[in-house]
């Protein structure tokens, strides 16, 4: 849709919309070994996130929480890539996602990964809105390296 | 210079227009409607017109040279002082102290007053729909002291009954803390009562202005308050300056906020004794120029009257709640009357977020509210975290308040395909 509504459509790509819509994996997670709560003040959002860890790979993950279509959608995608990716995984694509955003190059293999998230690079065209879209990620980043250091 | 609440220019909103050059921005390809007015309120021609010819025609420094420009400097400064002292019906200009915001007014009462009458097992009284400025520094004053921060409650329609002050406002009272007028409820809060029951416990009274004073009469001595706070920013004014009102009886009792030139009288290498009112309380080179602009935004406001200003939001809040109301799929927060609020309507999608929201509108060209609007512990009250808000000025319009509500039904429809 153009006109009254101008670049909403960059912000808000069908996938974005979709996972919005549906979040997935919203399923509590049984003796969870990574659990955590991410919030951001300035806007009230935030998620629960539980991981269940097997052999140094996630098993299982469940997102709950309330926030805006960005950060709901985010939660979302994040939920579908990190399922079955080693520790080391989910840094690289945490990676990935903030160079992503911040409009830097990803490499092709890079994006290989994120498939579907790269739809949330419509977000660099609204600035203030970055942070809706890194909430869940750098809250997993950090839990997850307490959890390999803890 | 007429009286405040009458005013001696016609209230026509498409003159008053006229006199904002930012009205006639473009955003996102449309015409800016500006509704996010209780965060700041945009600034006349009369007003920019202040800053530049100060810069260019008079720019000295106030109270210490002998020569013209400094003469100039200095008699501008104080006649702005004058200014919104009769604009706010204040005893004497020399209560009125220059700040740089209505958040150091309230900490320069908390830091010099507060910190020499409250002690330990006192109470410090204030409402449970405080800005944050008007929360943090009593948490840490009582903290410091020993003392108990009590919130008056408001109901489910976000009134304060007098009888809950019952109880609360008690002998150990030493300040009693309001806002005026919430800046997310609207609710205009009633003053001239609270200050009744503080000064009968032999409290003090700080009224929170930065919402009224902007958009309704406001007589510091009808409502009996000691001190009274607000910012330029938020009535045509710059940023950067506001006001502390006091008592002057007080405000000759209390110590410095803070030390430096323009507030001493006499200075030794041992000592130094406080210059008079309001000197004392304006440490080093003061904020001449945006004083200035302050005077010319009261100068503004005085000609359309206070009055006008006040029945004009009333008129577009009246219009405004009823449209939004209508939609049924928008919780406002507050009262629903609109005789009991100010121009400030907050409110809460079914289903979309309030950032979703605040973009979808800018797409638009309509600035709204959106977040905590620092007010987290009463947003968290309602059960959610963040809302969105409107609120209205002297050149808004009716059809504006269309163009939101067309605005808001088009995000509507975008976010439910």
């Amino acid at each position: 849709m153009t006109g009254a509504l101008g670049n909403m459509d960059d912000l808000y790509e069908a996938i974005i919309l979709d996972h919005y819509r549906s979040p997935r994996n919203t399923a509590p997670v049984e003796e969870a070994d990574v659990d955590f709560e991410v919030n951001n003040p300035f806007c009230g959002d935030e998620f629960h996130i539980q991981l269940k860890v097997e052999n140094d790979a996630v098993a299982k993950v469940g997102i709950t929480g309330r926030g805006c279509a960005i950060s709901q959608a985010s939660a979302s995608l994040l939920a579908e890539l990190v399922e079955g990716k080693s520790s080391d995984e989910v840094h690289a694509a945490v990676s990935s996602i903030r160079r992503l955003l911040k409009g830097e190059e990803i490499t092709d293999e890079e994006a290989d990964v994120l498939g579907d998230i790269e739809a949330l690079a419509g977000v660099r065209k609204f600035p203030v809105r970055i942070k809706c879209a890194l909430l869940s990620w750098v809250g997993l980043d950090d839990a997850l390296k307490a959890h390999q250091t803890g | 210079m007429s009286n405040p609440e009458f005013g001696s220019r016609v209230f026509d909103v498409d003159a008053i227009r006229a006199d904002f050059p930012i009205l006639q921005r473009k955003i996102n390809g449309n015409d800016l409607v500006y509704l996010d007015n209780a965060a700041t309120t945009q600034k006349p021609n009369q007003v920019i017109k202040s800053l530049v010819d100060y810069y260019e025609q008079t720019n000295a420094n106030v109270h210490r040279g002998v020569h013209t420009l400094s003469i100039e400097a200095t008699d501008g400064y104080e006649l702005a002082r004058t200014k919104v002292a009769k604009f706010i019906n204040a005893p004497r200009p020399e209560e009125v102290i220059w700040t740089r915001n209505t958040s150091e007014s309230l900490n320069l009462v908390a830091a010099t007053w507060a910190e020499a009458n409250v002690g330990e097992g006192d109470n410090i009284v204030i409402t449970a729909m405080e800005h944050h400025s008007n929360i943090v520094p009593w948490q840490q004053l009582a903290d410091k002291k020993g003392a108990e921060l009590r919130y008056l409650p408001h109901n489910e329609e976000g009134l304060i009954e007098l009888d809950s002050a019952t109880g609360v406002i008690d002998y150990r009272t030493k300040i009693v803390a309001v806002t005026h007028m919430s800046n997310v409820l609207g609710t205009i809060n009633p003053v001239a009562k609270l200050a009744e029951r503080a000064h009968s416990v032999g409290a003090v009274i700080l009224v929170d202005a930065a919402q009224s004073v902007p958009h309704m009469p406001v007589d510091v001595q009808a409502l009996d308050a000691d001190f009274l706070c607000f910012s330029a920013h938020k009535m045509l004014g710059p940023t950067g300056i506001g006001v502390l009102w006091g008592k002057y009886d007080l405000l000759e009792a209390m110590p410095p906020y803070m030390f430096g030139g323009d507030m001493i009288l006499e200075v030794t290498y041992e000592d130094a004794t406080w210059n008079d009112l309001p000197y004392k309380f304006e440490a080093g080179t003061p904020n001449i120029a945006d004083a200035i602009a302050t005077g010319a935004a009261v100068d503004y406001l005085t000609e359309l009257g206070m009055d006008n200003v006040w029945q004009h939001e009333q008129e577009l809040t009246d219009y405004a709640m009823e449209q939004i109301l209508s939609l049924g799929s928008v919780r406002v927060l507050g009262p629903q009357n609109p005789a009991l609020r100010g121009g400030v309507i907050s409110f809460i999608h079914d289903t979309i977020h309030p950032h979703d929201l605040g973009t979808a509108l800018d797409q638009q060209g309509i600035a709204i509210r959106t977040g905590h609007h620092c007010a987290m512990p009463l947003v968290r009250s309602f059960d959610v975290v963040a809302a969105a808000r409107v609120s209205f000025y002297i050149y808004n319009t009716k059809s504006e308040v269309d163009a939101f509500v067309s605005g808001l039904c088009e995000t509507e429809g975008y976010f439910s395909r």
